[in-house]
């Protein structure tokens, strides 16, 4: 794959590594292999924080690697290049311009004469269905009218490769699924001025949609751990049986690597490299409750729940490792179960699902029950965040390291393991706990 | 800082340039209105350009812009309403400036440049109330002016630079603007200065010399830094020892603490009149801005105040005095904050107007009232505004200082004693070295109130206030 012939862009043993407040770079991206191409929507998927947008403006010139190189056009990348385009999830429009001179800013790179910068633009505008808001500004549109003139910024410059940071997170459900149907009528027909994408998501059903292959990383760092083609004709059914398998397929190999990423780390450093997920205790408490109701009744598969749920993986599988780590429920095969405590969890008042909680947490959760031995040991009986940090930091990126401890807290803070003030940003042991 | 002080420094080397004509004079009060003006502008600037959004950076980057392009049509639109209101402080700062220093003497040196700060001073050795009044309307209407023609259009067309991706609920508006856009006679004038100006925005000028490094290659030096800060310091430690050759031959401990104490009363004096302020200001800030149509009427009333020199009210200030013999240390007090205390108003009066209705509506259900509506509600949501307004309104009360702590009506001189009354009078004496030593002690005195008081408010304000 490496050596494709048809490849628009060849990434080659890309790693990168940010830096510490202390000791060694930590790695983010780990050799990268990776070709687009022409023809090919190619899909990123992966956990969030696990290095896909890094990877996608490494591609798109803006952040260079640590090591390994990105050749595009014959040659190593080192810039943002001519025929490389950007749709951001934020869409990063320029308040002050307007639609038109949004569009025509895209252009500005390529020196053209005004009058055919103009043309090229008002062609954009009319294949993204803009037409007639020239001169709005895009504090006057809506969210999906605003993504339209990110993508008609892009293909106005007729890019070889378009690159797509999750376009349609930022929109709610209907104005994504309108704006994904527009996009791949205008692929399929040939009329996009593009010839190959590469997109970042976290929504799986909209990756099988959409794209010809898929790349699945795994986190700390980032490996390709697979590579599913997809050959579905297009338009695409997702009622259809094989387009089902496909996206179980995919769960598949996510569950199956976060098990063993989750297994893998918390063997190492005594537990404590081993990133907590932004699962606040409602979000999980409630799933529990609906696994553990009909038609559930225990066991659930994660597209069903990310369908009924409308829950993209991003925020689906926080919350699902969250009861995995804590061991109230069990991730297996792209499936979702209760465990016996799980159930008891269900059942219980206030009180009982504290008392519980509590007892999962300093078993299962290495951090929190350090913090709260450390408190114990502590005459003060108080500790620094900053403590906990400098030592999740050793192990773990700033912002990894940011919200696992957030979690710990909001955990400890319900389990009333211990009490953390946020003014002198330190932990303190709670009196009547125990 | 007190540029006010550096003027004597500033008007003397100037002279001394070109000692027979008023050339210099007119030079030396231009760069020192020049200085009063520019810093805040540029400060303003870098912080907008440090404020970039991280996307709008990556999409200009994205789609290669020019470092041409990128300043026109990135950091340029981006830092422009900080750098009209900011322009519109500054040129509150260069009318106050103006006032002060057309008329100075340094020692022997008397200047007197044509304009309405030595008219202001000739009327004041002639003790012509009447003067000072023809001087107080020329300004106002100067004012006046140059607000509907200059930055009330300014104000209006900037609104389309807000970063906000929301409607504004009040667009600012200009009847100048209106006549560029919506009259045939004046719209092709607009729109060709508008084409002409979009065309120089679009070419790329390209020059690698702005070519900015890779995000990845970013990697902190420690190395550049400590090697910075040691040249910072070496600086530093040289113009200090200058400092004291220059002075150190001349002045003795006794100077010292003699300056450190006149500082103890101004800075005293900008406390007590902040606290003042603060207790007048906060409440009708309050309920003027609670109230939408009336904070629209009362908003550029208190704008405009701010804008006025409030150093051309000072004789009205000192005739009164001298004709009801005042105490001067009291009465000449309230002349530092004169002309600053609408920043504390205004600030107040925004933050109010921006407060959230749900939050109001949440008090009024749950029926908070009197001293803990205060506290619990409306003074923690006004309070970042505050801080702002309040470091204005002292920055400015310390440089005012200087021109209101001793003041003259004809013969009479009133002196209210303290840093300013003190640099200001050796000014008159010409006495380098204790003018050095006032401005030392009071750039020290801002500095540390900034640190110590104003900086750790406004941390505080920050963390406090914000929900997530």
């Amino acid at each position: 794959m490496a050596d494709d012939k048809n490849a628009i862009i060849d990434l080659r043993k890309v790693c990168m590594a940010f830096p510490k407040r202390s000791g060694e770079p930590l790695p983010v991206l780990d050799d990268i292999n990776m070709s687009i191409s022409a023809g090919e929507i190619l899909g990123l998927l992966g956990r969030s924080g696990s290095g896909k947008s890094t990877l996608l403006r490494i591609a798109a010139g803006l952040i260079r690697p640590t090591s390994g190189e990105v050749v595009y056009r014959g040659a190593p990348l080192t810039e943002p290049a001519e025929g490389i385009a950007v749709v951001f999830q934020t869409f990063a429009l320029f308040p002050w311009l307007t639609v038109l001179e949004n569009v025509e800013a895209g252009l500005d790179a390529l020196g053209l004469p005004r009058d055919q910068a103009r043309r090229r633009a008002q062609d954009a505008i009319d294949l993204i269905g803009l037409d007639g808001f020239q001169s709005a500004y895009p504090r006057e549109l809506s969210g999906g009218m605003r993504q339209r003139v990110g993508f008609a910024r892009a293909t106005a410059t007729r890019p070889d490769l378009l690159l797509m940071d999750e376009p349609f997170s930022a929109l709610d459900v209907l104005t994504a699924e309108t704006l994904r149907t527009d996009f791949l009528d205008l692929w399929v027909e040939h009329q996009l001025p593009t010839k190959s994408v590469l997109m970042v998501t976290h929504n799986i059903e909209e990756a099988v949609l959409m794209c010809d292959r898929l790349v699945v990383l795994s986190s700390n760092p980032a490996r390709i751990t697979a590579e599913i083609p997809v050959t579905l004709p297009r338009p695409r059914n997702r009622l259809e049986e094989e387009f089902g398998n496909i996206v179980d397929d995919v769960y598949s190999v996510l569950t199956a690597r976060t098990i063993a990423s989750l297994g893998a780390l918390k063997q190492t450093h005594e537990g404590l490299a081993q990133p907590l997920p932004r699962a606040s205790v409602n979000r999980m408490s409630g799933l529990i409750e609906i696994l553990a109701a009909p038609p559930y009744s225990g066991r659930a598969e994660l597209d069903t729940l990310a369908s009924t749920l409308s829950l993209e993986i991003n925020h689906l599988f926080p919350i699902a490792e969250g009861l995995h780590i804590l061991e109230f429920a069990e991730l297996k095969d792209g499936g979702l179960k209760l465990t016996a405590a799980g159930h008891v969890f269900a059942r219980g008042n206030t009180d009982e699902r504290k008392r519980l909680f509590r007892e999962h947490l300093l078993r299962f959760v290495p951090l929190t029950a350090h913090v709260y031995r450390v408190l114990q040991e502590r005459e003060a009986r108080g500790a620094p965040r900053i403590r906990f940090e400098v030592e999740l930091e050793d192990h773990l990126t700033r912002r990894d390291a940011e919200r696992t401890l957030r979690a710990a807290t909001a955990w400890g803070r319900y389990a009333e393991l211990f009490a953390y003030d946020d003014k002198t940003r330190m932990f303190s042991t709670i009196s009547n706990a125990g | 800082m007190p540029v006010l002080g550096y003027l004597s420094f500033t008007v003397l080397f100037l002279v001394s340039l070109s000692p027979d004509s008023a050339f210099g004079v007119e030079i030396a009060t231009i760069f020192a209105i020049f200085t009063s003006q520019a810093w805040n502008m540029a400060f303003s600037f870098f912080q907008s350009l440090r404020t970039i959004p991280y996307d709008l950076d990556e999409a200009s980057r994205g789609f290669r812009f020019s470092g041409w392009q990128r300043f026109w049509r990135l950091e340029v639109p981006f830092a422009m309403p900080g750098l009209i209101w900011n322009t519109m402080m500054s040129m509150s700062g260069g009318w106050f400036f103006v006032v002060a220093s057309e008329a100075i003497s340094v020692g022997d040196l008397h200047v007197a440049l044509p304009g309405i700060g030595s008219y202001v001073e000739r009327a004041i050795e002639h003790r012509d109330l009447a003067a000072v009044g023809w001087a107080i309307v020329a300004m106002t209407v100067t004012i006046f002016i140059y607000d509907q023609l200059l930055f009330r259009p300014l104000v209006a067309w900037a609104d389309k630079f807000r970063y906000e991706q929301t409607a504004a609920a009040v667009a600012p508006r200009s009847w100048v603007i209106d006549l560029f856009q919506r009259t045939s006679l004046l719209r092709p004038v607009g729109a060709s200065i508008g084409a002409m100006t979009q065309a120089a925005a679009r070419a790329r000028l390209s020059v690698r010399l702005f070519a900015r490094p890779l995000a990845g290659r970013k990697v902190p030096s420690r190395l550049l830094d400590v090697v910075w800060y040691g040249l910072v310091l070496l600086a530093i430690l040289y113009l200090g020892s200058v400092l004291l050759r220059f002075a150190g031959a001349e002045l003795s401990w006794g100077d010292v603490f003699d300056a450190i104490g006149n500082g103890g009363i101004t800075l005293l004096r900008v406390a007590i009149l902040i606290v003042i302020a603060t207790m007048i200001w906060v409440p009708i800030g309050v309920a003027v801005g609670l109230r939408p149509a009336l904070a629209e009427k009362v908003q550029p009333v208190a704008q405009f105040l701010a804008a006025f020199p409030a150093n051309l009210l000072f004789p009205v200030a000192v005739y009164l005095i001298v004709r009801f013999h005042l105490s001067p240390k009291i009465w000449l007090s309230p002349l530092m904050i004169l002309g600053t205390q609408w920043y504390i108003m205004f600030n107040v009066i925004a933050g109010a107007s921006a407060f959230p209705t749900d939050f109001k509506e949440a008090a009024a259900s749950f029926r908070i009232r009197g001293w803990r509506w205060w506290r619990d509600v409306m003074l923690p949501g006004i309070f970042p505004y505050y801080v702002t307004g309040a470091i204005t309104a002292s920055g400015g009360a310390w440089n005012a200082s200087i021109v209101s702590e001793a003041v003259s009506w004809g013969p009479t001189k009133l002196n209210g004693s303290g840093l300013g009354a003190y640099i200001a009078q050796m000014t008159e004496a010409g006495d380098y070295p204790r003018i050095a030593l006032g401005i030392a002690v009071m750039s020290v005195l801002v500095v540390a109130t900034n640190r110590l008081l104003w900086r750790p408010l406004y941390a505080y304000a920050e963390r406090r206030t914000r929900l997530d």
